[in-house]
């Protein structure tokens, strides 16, 4: 393969969430540049939340992201709530715990069936796959369609829940709403079933790159809202000491800036935290593992998309439990838990579908925004996209250019990127 | 008959109206039977310049845009500006609040210079535009509405009355009456006053009606105890960039 010359310049990567281009150049089988560049014009939010009243942050931050909407409204409202000192009822807590499983769901049947699913049927979208695979597009579908109403159930709305506030929420769920969403997850067990079975039967590309593996952690459940932050290299961090973890810096060909941890660059997201929680997922999701050949420590990245499937299923189950909980409490509405403002501050994280995000915010005695800080998963994963293209191209260098772009727009895609949300950014050091 | 040929795109933006545009087809599957989408990044691999309806997505935010949005309106016999971001400049707008140097250097920091940026725009500031669907994000219904008008030939139907018509229908009490500040007075209809049916006060996304009855806000707000330079922090969440009205 020695003398080969690939020169690819994927302008656009498709079916990813933003702009971003794969850049390769080889010459008589030397690498020479082989990167993923993100050209997403940059939006500037930390700049301009500065000066809005504490109260309209979440709303405001959830714009970030269309697919993670909710996942920045909770990061938004824990920092925010841990600022005030905010304490919520257990119901408002188990509706946070509900609406984020409804995104997960959203956001994982979006990356495998609509996303990735299409390369593995040699199809440039999910759309012909309507002809040729038409019980997987309407199961795709209808998983979707659960997920979304799971979530406009509890929100208001799926992209950027008008419902989430501080302190809990402006509109509650009835108990008749919440048995008949019960009964559709009981149902979507099957849909579950199949997307296993799916997916298991796809041949992902074989390559192996061990990393450190970044997620949050907590004692008692499989996290995705608050606890602490843990690294597979052995590292345990209290979220308020994001920024050790964190350490960002600007590179020249991106608007979306890296991280860099322990190594030269880390993973977080679904296989960061398949790989770091495995032990707290629910029975059901650990028997998915096994059906798809997965156990602790899965350093294929390809493989992401498999922890994903995993994770459908465990939200699945635990949202099918947090309702019985609700009910059994009884579900009663509730005006947001009241606050005082103060000038105060706090750091707010969770484990979003692309990964362990923060949001950190510094209020004055009014309560307006004076500082403000989002560190977003997919830009803790550009330096590790970038160590995997330049240990994964020469393994596949000796194959038809087609099929290397194909190959690396695949990695690339299993990051799940979404790339608007990564343009973000704030250099700010507190102290 | 050829089906029309029907492209996405997107500048600055967070790609929510594009999703709400995917869920809006898992009740209207028949739409694409009648339409040939040829152009849509984020969900599908093929891209192809020859389009009839181009739907754009998103604020324009750097020089770089322009020329790839005035290539859009080139090709497109009909450009919708998709959603409050190319509507209005929606919430990238706040930015232009502040000074664009302390912007770019509170994110970028010394590196400032490395990344073009100007003041967030609507589409409409920088091509003809023929139609917006307002909204962060866009209604799904409304969406379905706007493409069917589109196909035989129609005005899509955006309305022009105020969100508290749409309130009132649904039976809501009041937000004033509860304490809470609403732009629904003074905001376009056809979000079905989502926000006030779940307890969150109309923050404007869908930006104002095109003669809004500027007296009557006055007097609910005073009736309530409040002013105009009170919400005014409210009213520039989506409507900070002004020139913004292109459906009339």
């Amino acid at each position: 393969m020695s003398q080969v010359d690939v020169n690819i310049h994927v302008h656009h990567l498709t079916r990813v969430e933003g702009h971003g281009d794969i850049v390769v150049d080889v010459k008589n089988g030397e690498i020479k540049t082989c990167r993923f560049e993100v050209v997403e014009a940059p939006r500037f939010f930390e700049a301009f939340v500065r000066g809005r009243p504490y109260s309209e942050l979440s709303h405001i931050t959830s714009r970030i992201c269309g697919i993670c909407s909710v996942g920045h409204s909770t990061a938004s409202l824990e920092a925010t709530e841990k600022a005030l000192g905010v304490q919520l009822t257990e119901q408002a807590r188990l509706l946070r715990k509900l609406i984020f499983h409804g995104e997960i769901i959203d956001s994982h049947v979006l990356h495998t069936y609509y996303l990735v699913a299409p390369d593995f049927f040699g199809a440039h979208s999910v759309i012909p796959l309507v002809e040729t695979h038409r019980d997987v597009v309407l199961r795709a579908l209808r998983v979707k369609k659960l997920a979304g109403d799971l979530c406009a159930m509890v929100g208001g709305r799926h992209t950027h829940p008008c419902a989430m506030t501080v302190g809990g929420f402006t509109h509650t769920p009835t108990e008749k709403e919440l048995r008949a969403m019960q009964a559709r997850l009981i149902e979507a067990r099957a849909d579950m079933d199949e997307t296993v079975a799916l997916f298991a039967t796809l041949p992902w590309p074989a390559f192996e790159r061990e990393t450190e593996y970044v997620s949050l952690s907590k004692p008692d459940e499989y996290a995705f809202i608050g606890g602490q932050i843990k690294t597979t290299d052995g590292f345990i961090y209290p979220i308020e000491d994001y920024q050790k973890v964190t350490n960002e810096w600007c590179v020249p060909f991106s608007t979306a800036k890296w991280t860099r941890h322990n190594r030269e660059s880390y993973m977080v997201g679904a296989l960061a935290r398949f790989n770091n929680n495995y032990e707290q997922l629910h029975p059901r999701a650990k028997e998915a593992a096994a059906r798809l050949g997965m156990k602790p420590l899965v350093t294929n990245p390809f493989l992401n998309s498999a922890a994903q499937v995993i994770e459908m299923v465990h939200s699945v189950e635990d949202s099918i439990r947090i309702i019985d909980e609700l009910l059994t409490r009884g579900v009663k509405a509730e005006a947001p838990a009241p606050h005082q403002v103060k000038a105060c501050e706090g750091v707010g994280s969770c484990d979003v579908p692309r990964g362990i995000l923060f949001h950190h915010y510094v209020y004055d005695d009014n309560g307006i925004c004076v500082r403000a800080n989002c560190i977003i998963p997919t830009n803790q994963n550009w330096a590790n996209v970038n160590a995997d293209l330049q240990a994964f191209l020469p393994q596949i260098l000796d194959r038809p250019q087609d099929e290397i772009r194909h190959l690396l727009e695949m990695l690339v895609r299993a990051y799940d990127p979404c790339i608007s949300c990564s343009t973000h950014f704030l250099n700010v050091t507190f102290v | 008959m050829a089906k029309p040929k029907v492209a996405f795109f997107d500048f600055a933006c967070c790609e929510g109206c594009q999703l709400t545009v995917v869920d809006s087809l898992q009740d209207h599957v028949e739409l694409l039977d009648a339409v040939e989408i040829v152009n849509f990044r984020e969900a599908i691999s093929r891209q192809d310049d020859d389009y009839l309806i181009a739907f754009v997505e998103g604020s324009i935010t750097r020089p770089q845009d322009e020329e790839r949005l005035k290539r859009i309106r080139q090709q497109a016999a009909i450009v919708v500006a998709l959603g409050a971001c190319a509507h209005t400049a929606g919430v990238n707008a706040l930015k232009n609040l502040h000074p664009l140097e302390d912007v770019r250097r509170w994110v970028y920091g010394d590196k400032a210079e490395w990344y073009d940026t100007y003041a967030a725009r609507p589409i409409s500031a920088v091509v003809p535009v023929d139609f917006a669907i307002p909204g962060c994000p866009i209604d799904r219904d409304e969406f379905i509405e706007v493409v069917k008008a589109l196909l035989v030939g129609k005005k899509p139907p955006i309305p022009d009355y105020p969100v508290c018509v749409e309130c009132k229908l649904r039976g809501n009490v009041c937000m004033f009456h509860i304490g809470k500040t609403c732009l629904g007075p003074v905001t376009r209809a056809g979000c079905k006053a989502i926000c006030p049916t779940h307890g969150d006060g109309c923050e404007g996304c869908r930006g104002p009606i095109p003669h809004p009855n500027e007296n009557a806000m006055k007097d609910v707000l005073a009736e309530a105890g409040l002013t105009v330079e009170a919400i005014l922090s409210r009213f520039t969440m989506f409507n900070a960039y002004r020139e913004s009205e292109v459906v009339e």
